[in-house]
């Protein structure tokens, strides 16, 4: 993939994270009480409200792809060299969608009630 | 003949009239023999007038004669001296002692080059990544060609790229880059602030290969946007704002 194609996943996930996250924090204080919304049967209820934790999804895989993008580039900074290039890619590649696994299997089980 | 020559000698040491000092110190280092960056001092007659490249070259004549130091035109348009003067990368021959305010002048070879020999480094690879942007207006025609007119240009079309035209290759933009101190295969503000130059002229029709050339994990987008290299130009070249400009083209913004 071309590294401005990369880039521009980068910035957009950035932008979208920011949009959501705002959306996230705004549910949490306009909905009750912000310390009321932190309680256990509260937080368990936003899993079970479908658009809730699809929007959840969304900013976990945002910020997975973000930060680990991000994470690439001051890898690549650090040092330089054809095979410990590959590496931090694939490494932050699989470390991504290890990411993204784990969460989604969080937020999959939580909303069909197995917690 | 011999009131040319009492001029000339005049002219030839500031010792002469000169009543203030100050202290010059010198980074010496031989790769071959020495370990690391040693400072040598000397005191230096300087007058009003006087360039840091001026005390450099007098230290080498009376005291030192050892040291290793590149110059050329002395008038700031080869861009051979260019070093650390009191920390901040500079061109010797355009920086005078008075304005630097300091009884001590440090002077040290730039950072991010390999040290050839005291205040002298190697500019080999600022030099193959300006040649990798292809510094030359790319066409199929030439003013030479039958049926070709003169490639006029209007003001307005000089005006998108002129500034980034008088780049000296100085390298005192690399020396500042701080992802250059880190990552030794990025481009650099130099060779990137080319390849804006020849991509914002009308007259070029490389934009797609040179867009092709920066947009690799090494080139644009490593730049941090610190600004550095723009405040250390000597000659008014923004390589920070044609490194963004340049990004405006691969994000899209601009054609």
């Amino acid at each position: 993939m071309r590294e401005s194609t990369i880039m521009k996943i980068h910035y957009g996930t950035a932008l979208g994270a920011v949009v959501l996250v705002a959306v996230h924090i705004l549910f949490r204080i306009t909905m009750m009480d912000y310390g009321e919304s932190l309680e256990y049967q509260n937080v368990l209820a936003n899993y079970k409200f479908v658009p809730y934790a699809i929007m959840l999804e969304i900013i976990l895989v945002l910020l997975s792809v973000h930060g680990f993008n991000g994470l690439r580039v001051i890898l690549l900074e650090l040092k330089q060299g054809r095979s410990y290039e590959k590496a931090v890619t694939y490494g932050c590649v699989a470390a991504m969608a290890g990411l993204v696994a784990y969460g989604s299997r969080t937020i999959l089980m939580t909303s069909m009630g197995m917690t | 003949m011999s009131e040319t020559q009492g001029i000339a000698e005049e002219q030839s040491s500031t010792e002469i009239s000169s009543q203030k000092t100050i202290t010059l110190k010198i980074a010496k280092y031989n790769p071959d023999h020495d370990s690391s960056s040693q400072f040598a001092s000397f005191t230096v007659p300087y007058e009003r007038w006087t360039t840091v490249l001026d005390a450099i070259l007098d230290v080498k004549k009376h005291l030192d004669h050892s040291v290793a130091v590149r110059y050329s035109c002395r008038q700031a348009s080869c861009g051979s001296c260019g070093m650390k003067i009191n920390g901040r990368p500079r061109l010797a021959c355009f920086t005078k002692i008075s304005e630097l305010n300091s009884d001590v002048v440090t002077v040290e070879p730039m950072n991010n080059y390999p040290i050839v020999r005291d205040l002298v480094v190697d500019m080999g690879k600022l030099i193959t990544n300006h040649k990798k942007m292809m510094p030359y207006v790319v066409r199929d025609d030439s003013e030479i060609t039958t049926d070709t007119k003169e490639f006029a240009q209007t003001p307005e079309q000089l005006e998108e790229y002129i500034q980034f035209a008088n780049c000296i290759k100085c390298g005192l933009c690399n020396s500042a880059c701080p992802t250059m101190a880190t990552d030794s295969s990025f481009l650099g503000p130099q060779a990137l602030a080319q390849a804006y130059r020849y991509v914002a002229d009308n007259r070029d029709k490389g934009k797609d290969k040179r867009l092709k050339i920066i947009d690799e994990s090494h080139g644009i987008w490593r730049c941090h946007f610190a600004g550095s290299c723009s405040q250390v130009c000597p000659k008014g070249v923004d390589p920070a704002m044609g490194i963004q400009l340049l990004r405006g083209y691969l994000l899209g913004f601009k054609k």
